[in-house]
C-alpha cells in the first residue's frame, strides 16, 4: 500500500510540476517578453488575398478576344482609421471631398448593419484605375488603416460578342454556399462562357501573409512567406468562335431584331452567335457595370435577352426540308411522289392556301417552289400511315425523328441560359382537342407552322444535320483549353445519328439548290454566291404581334458543307427579303474572306435598313 | 432507490464550488468572446454564451438526476451503458453529421450531440467495474486483455470517425493502471515507445542510433560501468576506424549503415561478454533496451515511410507538431500566443479585447477559449484558471484516495486523468507547449455535449464519494 500511496503522491507532483510549467510559460509570454505586445497593437500579420488573373480568350484564328486590366481595390481596416486631411486623401483617390463623405457614410452604414467589421478588411472604394493608384501609392502611408488591393477586370478586345461572353459579377450568397473556393466579394463568371468555364477561367486565388505595422504599412512576408500560396492564374480558352465572322453579322443586323448561327457542319463548332440588338461587352465591366446593366435591362428592344438560345419561333417553311426527310424515311413517298397545286389545294371539307407556280410538283421541285398543299399531304400520309395502329402511334414517331433533328429538348451547347423549344406530342393534343384530332386538325404543323416552336440554334443545327447528310455534333463554343483539345467535354466529340438514311438527303438537298439556283423560279434566288454551290430554304413565322419573321436557313458547299447558318430577322416579312441575303453574304465572307463587288449594293442595303419601327400589322 | 441519499447537500462541497467557479469564469470569457463590440447588445439569444447558459441550466438538471440516482447503479449499468456507447459511436460512424471533417455528430432537430463525450464516461464505467473485480491483477491474461478490449474499441471507432484528438484521450487511462499497481518498467517501455515513434519522424534513423547511443553512455554511467564504457568506446572507435579505413582503400561498397551496425555489434558483444563477468544484469537491460529500440525505430521508419500513404503521413506529422500545415496549426498557435501575450498582467478588461474578437485567433469559443481569458485577463486571469483546475484535480485526488471501494477509487482516477489530459493538451496547445490537437477545454469551451460530459464524469463521482464509506461493487 505504500508504494501505492507513493504513486499517488508522484501523481500530485505531475500535476502541480504541469502547473508551474504553464504558470511559467504564461508568465514569459504575458510578462517578461513585450514583443507579443506590440504584434497585437500591430495587428501583426494580415492575410493579403492575391487574385489571380483569370484565362485570356482567343478566337478560332487565335486573335485575342478577352484579356484582363489591373485595377486597385481601396481596402479600410476602419478601427485602424486615423484622423487625416480629407482633402488630400480625395485628391489622391481622384474623388471630391464630397464623394469622399459619401464613402466613409456608406461605410458607417455598413458597419451599422453589421455587414463589415471593423477588425477585418474591406472594400472601401472599388476598382480605382492604375492611373489613380500611381498617385495614390506614394501618399497611402499617410492614411492609416487604408490599403491596395490589386484586382483584375476584363478587358475586351472587340466591341462584339457580348452574350457569347457573358459578363463577371460579384458572387451571390448562394454561389458562396454552393461553392467553398468564394467568399464575399469574390468575382465569378454570371452568364456566357464566363459562366459555362468559370472553374477554367477562375485559376486559383492564393493568400500572402505579410506583417503590418503600426501605421498600416506592409513589412514585408510573415515568416519569409511560409505561409503564402501562390495564386494560379486562370487557363487560356480558345473559342470555335470567327470574330470577324461574328462582326459582320452583328454589322448586318444592325438595327434588325433578330438572330444568326453558323455551324460548321463536320464538328458542330459555333462560328457565330448573333443577338441583335447587341451591346458592347465593355459597358458591364467595372464601376459603370450597374448603371449600365440597368440601362440595357430596362431597354424595350431586350438586348440582355439571348435571342439564338433563347427565342423561340415556329421554323416556317423551313420544317418542309423535314418533313420531307421523314415521308421519305417512313416510306410514305419517294421522291417521284406528286401534287397538284393551284393557288392551293382543297380537301374534304377543308383547304390551304399557296402560290402561283406550276403543276403537279415532284418532291425536289416542292421545296425549290415551297409548296404549302405538298407538304400539308405529306404530313397527312405520315400520320395516316397503315403500319401503325393509331394516329397517336405515328405522330409520337413522327415527334422521335424530331428529337434525333435535336429539335424539343436543350442540345446541351455550351451556355447554361439554352432553351428547350417547344414539340408536342399525342398527348398535348389529347390535352387539348378532348382526344378528338386527325391529321386534318394537326395540318399546319406539315408547313412549320402551329404549336411547334423551335430556337435559332435548333434551326442551324438542323440545318447542319441536313448538311451532314443525317448525322450532328453538338453545337458547342468551346475549341481548347491551353491550346489542348482534352478538355473540350466528351458530349461535344459524340456523334449524333437523325436516323435519315444517307440516300433520302439527295432529293432534299437538290431542292434546297434549287430554291436559290432553279432557273424556273426559286424562293431565294437573291442567296446566289458566285463560284459557291449553296444550298437553302427559306421561311416565314407566322407573327401574331405584327409583320412576319424571316427566316432562312442555308448550309454550303453543296458538298462537304463547311458552314451551315440561321437567320431570323424579326418583322422582316418573307424570308428572301432580309434573311436570306444577311445569310448569303455571310457565307459568301466566311468562304472567299470578302464579298464580291458587285453584291456591295447588297450589303449596304442590309446596312442600312431600319426594322425597328415597323409599323405593326393590323389584323 | 435509497432516497435518504438524494440530498445535493451531501457532494464534496470544495469540489462542487471550485466546478461552479470554472464554470462562471468560463461563461463569462464566452460571452467576451462572443461579444461583439460594433452592436454592443447586452444579451442576445442568437449567440453561443445564450446557447451555452441553457446547456448549463441542463447540466444542473442532470446534477440533479445524478444525486438521485443510486451509486450501485453505476456499477451495475457499466457495461450497459459501455454498450450503448458504442451503439452511439457506431451510429454516427454510418448516420452522423460531419463537422470539420470529423464525422462524430448525431443531429437530433436543433441540437447536435458528440457521442465520443458519453463514451468518456462509459469507458471510465468499464474501467473500474473490470479492476475492481475480486481477484484482479495485472498479470492475468485474461483481465489485461478485457481491459485493453474496453479501451481499444472506443479508440478504434473515434479513430474511424476522423476525430484523432478525442480518441487520444484514452491514452491517459495508463496512468490510471500506473496508479493502481501497473509495473512502471511497462509505462516506460510504452514512454520510449512513443518517443522513438516521434523521433523516427523528426530524424533519420543515424540520428537515432546516436541518440540511442549517447542513452546508452548515460545508462552505463548512472550504473558505475565507467571502466566498461571506456573499454566500450575504445572498441567502437578502433572497429569503426578499421572498418572506415577499408571502405576508403579496399572496397568502396560498404555503406555507412553497415560500418555502424558492426560497429554496435561489437560493442554488444563485449557488453554481453562484461556482463557474464561482472555478473551485472543491468548491462543486459541496457543491451536490450539499445536494440529493442533501435529494431523499432527501423520498424516504424519502414512503416511511415512505405506503409502509410502521404496523406495519412502529413495527418501524423501535423497532429505531433512536426509539420505545420499553410496558414494552419502553426499560423494559429502564433496568432493565440500574440492574444494571450498581449494581456499583459492585468489584461485589458473585460469585453475589451481585441484580438479574440477580430477572428484573429480561430476557433475563439471553442479550441483556443482561454486566448480569451489571456488577453482580457492578463496573466492574473491565466494564473487563476490554472489554479482553479490544479486545485480540483488536487481536490479530486484527495476523494479518490479516501474511497473505501475500489470501484470508486479506480473511477475517480479515471475522471482525475481525463480532465488533466484536456487541461494539458488544451492550455498547452494556446501557449505552444503542446501539439494542436482540437479537444475542448473542461467547462470552459463551447458546446453542450463537453459539458455534459465532464458534468456527467464528475458529479457520478461526487455521488460515489458521498457512499465512500460503503462497499460499492
Ligand atoms: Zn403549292
Amino acid at each position: 500500500m505504500d508504494a501505492i500511496n507513493n504513486r499517488s503522491i508522484l501523481i500530485r507532483g505531475l500535476i502541480v510540476l504541469i502547473g508551474i510549467i504553464f504558470l511559467i510559460k504564461l508568465y514569459s509570454i504575458q510578462v517578461r517578453d513585450s514583443s507579443y505586445k506590440f504584434s497585437a497593437e500591430s495587428n501583426t500579420q494580415r492575410v493579403v488575398i492575391q487574385y489571380p488573373s483569370r484565362g485570356l480568350i482567343f478566337d478560332r484564328q487565335g486573335k485575342l478576344l478577352v484579356s484582363n486590366q489591373a485595377v486597385y481595390d481601396i481596402m479600410v481596416v476602419p478601427r485602424e482609421i486615423e484622423p487625416f486631411d480629407t482633402i488630400d486623401f480625395a485628391f489622391a483617390l481622384g474623388i471630391t471631398v464630397d464623394e469622399l463623405k459619401w464613402y466613409f457614410d456608406e461605410m458607417h452604414r455598413n458597419l451599422k448593419k453589421n455587414k463589415i467589421s471593423s477588425y477585418r478588411p474591406s472594400v472601401f472604394i472599388k476598382q480605382v484605375s492604375s492611373l489613380q493608384y500611381g498617385i495614390l501609392q506614394e501618399k497611402l502611408y499617410k492614411f492609416k488603416g487604408f490599403f491596395v488591393q490589386r484586382r483584375t477586370l476584363r478587358m475586351y478586345e472587340y466591341p462584339n460578342a457580348a452574350h457569347i461572353f457573358g459578363y463577371i459579377n460579384e458572387v451571390s450568397e448562394k454561389m458562396i454556399k454552393n461553392d467553398s473556393y468564394y467568399v464575399q466579394g469574390d468575382y465569378a463568371g454570371i452568364t456566357g462562357i464566363e459562366e459555362t468555364y468559370e472553374t477554367i477561367l477562375r485559376g486559383k486565388k492564393g493568400a500572402k501573409v505579410v506583417l503590418v505595422d503600426v501605421h498600416g504599412r506592409e513589412k514585408g512576408a510573415f515568416r519569409n512567406g511560409r505561409y503564402d500560396t501562390a495564386a494560379v492564374v486562370g487557363q487560356n480558352i480558345t473559342l470555335t468562335l470567327d470574330i470577324e465572322l461574328q462582326q459582320y453579322g452583328e454589322k448586318l443586323m444592325c438595327n434588325k431584331i433578330g438572330s444568326i448561327v453558323a455551324i460548321e457542319p463536320a464538328t458542330g463548332e459555333i462560328l457565330a452567335l448573333v443577338s441583335s440588338p447587341a451591346y458592347n461587352p465593355s459597358l458591364l465591366i467595372g464601376r459603370v457595370r450597374s448603371d449600365n446593366y440597368q440601362k440595357l435591362s430596362e431597354d424595350s428592344l431586350k438586348p440582355l435577352f439571348n435571342r439564338p438560345l433563347q427565342a423561340l419561333y415556329p421554323p416556317g417553311s423551313t420544317f418542309k426540308l423535314l418533313n420531307a426527310l421523314i415521308g421519305l424515311q417512313e416510306g410514305v413517298i419517294s421522291e417521284q411522289f406528286e401534287v397538284s397545286c393551284f393557288m392551293g389545294y382543297h380537301g374534304g371539307g377543308w383547304s390551304v392556301g399557296c402560290h402561283s407556280h406550276k403543276s403537279p410538283l415532284k418532291l425536289a421541285p416542292s421545296i425549290q417552289h415551297s409548296c404549302n398543299a405538298y407538304y400539308t399531304v405529306v404530313f397527312r400520309k405520315i400520320l395516316d400511315n397503315p403500319e401503325y395502329s393509331s394516329i397517336k402511334e405515328a405522330f409520337d414517331k413522327w415527334k422521335t425523328y424530331l428529337v434525333d433533328f435535336g429539335l424539343g429538348y436543350k442540345l446541351g451547347v455550351d451556355f447554361s441560359n439554352e432553351n428547350r423549344g417547344f414539340v408536342p406530342n399525342s398527348a398535348y393534343y389529347n390535352k387539348v382537342y378532348n382526344n378528338v384530332w386527325n391529321s386534318v386538325t394537326v395540318r399546319s404543323l406539315g408547313i412549320g407552322q402551329g404549336e411547334l416552336l423551335l430556337t435559332p440554334l435548333q434551326m442551324a443545327n438542323m440545318c447542319a444535320a441536313i448538311g451532314n447528310r443525317g448525322f450532328y455534333y453538338t453545337p458547342h463554343i468551346l475549341k481548347d483549353v491551353n491550346n489542348k483539345k482534352e478538355y473540350v467535354p466528351k458530349q461535344y466529340k459524340t456523334k449524333h445519328d437523325t436516323g435519315i438514311d444517307t440516300t433520302y438527303f439527295n432529293p432534299v438537298i437538290e431542292g434546297m439548290e434549287l430554291a436559290i439556283w432553279g432557273t424556273d423560279g426559286g424562293t431565294a434566288r437573291v442567296a446566289q454566291i458566285k463560284d459557291i454551290s449553296i444550298c437553302g430554304k427559306t421561311g416565314t413565322a407566322e407573327n401574331p404581334h405584327g409583320e412576319d419573321h424571316s427566316i432562312f436557313i442555308a448550309f454550303a458547299p453543296k458538298y462537304n458543307p463547311k458552314i451551315a447558318i440561321a437567320v431570323y430577322v424579326e418583322n422582316a416579312g418573307f424570308g428572301s427579303t432580309y434573311a436570306a441575303p444577311i445569310a448569303s453574304l455571310l457565307v459568301e465572307r466566311y468562304l472567299k474572306g470578302g464579298v464580291n463587288p458587285n453584291r456591295k449594293y447588297l450589303e449596304e442595303r442590309m446596312y442600312n435598313a431600319n426594322l425597328l419601327n415597323v409599323t405593326p400589322k393590323r389584323d | 432507490m435509497r432516497l435518504y441519499n438524494t440530498n445535493i447537500k451531501n457532494f464534496d462541497w470544495i469540489a462542487v464550488v471550485l466546478y461552479s467557479l470554472l464554470l462562471i469564469v468560463g461563461w463569462t470569457n464566452l460571452y467576451a468572446a462572443n461579444f461583439d463590440p460594433e452592436i454592443p447588445v447586452f444579451f442576445d439569444t442568437d449567440k453561443e454564451y445564450f446557447k451555452q447558459l441553457v446547456w448549463i441550466g441542463l447540466s444542473v438538471v442532470l446534477i440533479w438526476l445524478i444525486s438521485l440516482t443510486d451509486s450501485k447503479f453505476f456499477v451495475e449499468f457499466a457495461y450497459i451503458i459501455f454498450g450503448f456507447s458504442l451503439f452511439l459511436l457506431l451510429f454516427v460512424l454510418f448516420f452522423g453529421k460531419e463537422v470539420n471533417g470529423a464525422k462524430a455528430w448525431l443531429e437530433i432537430g436543433p441540437v447536435r450531440l458528440q457521442p465520443a463525450e458519453i463514451t468518456k464516461f462509459a469507458v471510465s464505467l468499464s474501467v473500474a467495474r473490470a479492476m475492481s473485480r475480486f481477484g484482479f491483477s495485472f498479470t492475468k491474461r485474461f483481465h489485461v486483455g478485457k481491459l485493453l478490449l474496453i479501451i481499444l474499441i472506443p479508440i478504434l471507432l473515434i479513430f474511424l470517425q476522423n476525430d484523432t484528438g478525442s480518441a487520444l484521450v484514452y491514452f491517459v487511462f495508463v496512468f490510471v493502471f500506473y496508479r493502481e499497481g501497473l509495473n512502471p518498467v511497462i509505462m516506460v517501455i510504452g514512454f520510449i515507445t512513443a518517443v522513438v515513434t516521434i523521433l523516427t519522424l523528426l530524424f533519420s534513423t543515424i540520428t537515432i542510433v546516436i541518440i540511442l547511443g549517447a542513452c546508452l553512455v548515460l545508462f552505463l554511467l548512472a550504473n558505475k560501468h565507467a571502466n566498461t564504457l571506456i573499454k566500450s568506446v575504445i572498441i567502437a572507435l578502433i572497429v569503426f576506424a578499421s572498418l572506415y579505413l577499408i571502405k576508403q582503400y579496399f572496397n568502396s561498397s560498404l555503406s555507412y549503415i553497415k560500418i555502424a551496425f558492426f560497429t554496435i555489434a561489437s560493442v554488444t558483444v563485449f557488453l554481453i561478454y562484461q556482463g557474464f563477468k561482472l555478473r551485472a544484469k543491468s548491462l543486459f537491460l541496457g543491451v536490450g533496451v539499445l536494440w529493442l529500440a533501435l529494431s523499432f525505430s527501423l520498424t516504424a521508419d519502414y512503416f511511415f515511410n512505405n506503409i502509410l500513404s502521404d496523406y495519412q503521413l502529413t495527418r501524423v506529422q501535423v497532429l505531433f507538431g512536426i509539420k505545420e500545415d499553410p496558414l494552419g496549426a502553426g499560423y494559429n498557435v502564433n496568432q493565440s500566443k500574440i492574444a494571450i501575450g498581449s494581456g499583459g498582467v492585468i489584461g485589458k478588461g473585460f469585453l475589451q479585447g481585441t484580438q479574440t474578437k477580430g477572428n484573429f485567433v480561430p476557433e475563439q469559443s471553442t479550441d483556443f477559449i482561454f486566448c480569451t481569458v489571456g488577453e482580457e485577463w492578463g496573466f492574473i486571469g491565466t494564473s487563476v484558471v490554472v489554479l482553479l483546475f490544479v486545485l480540483l484535480l488536487l481536490r479530486l485526488i484527495v476523494l479518490s484516495e479516501r474511497q473505501h471501494s475500489d470501484f470508486s477509487r479506480i473511477y475517480g482516477y479515471s475522471v482525475i486523468f481525463i480532465i488533466f489530459f484536456h487541461f494539458v493538451i488544451n492550455i498547452g496547445m494556446t501557449i505552444g507547449l503542446a501539439p494542436v490537437i482540437g479537444i475542448p477545454l473542461p467547462l470552459f469551451s463551447y458546446g453542450g455535449s463537453s459539458l455534459w460530459g465532464f458534468t456527467l464524469l464528475l458529479f457520478t463521482f461526487l455521488k460515489l464519494d458521498t457512499n465512500r464509506a460503503e462497499l460499492i461493487r
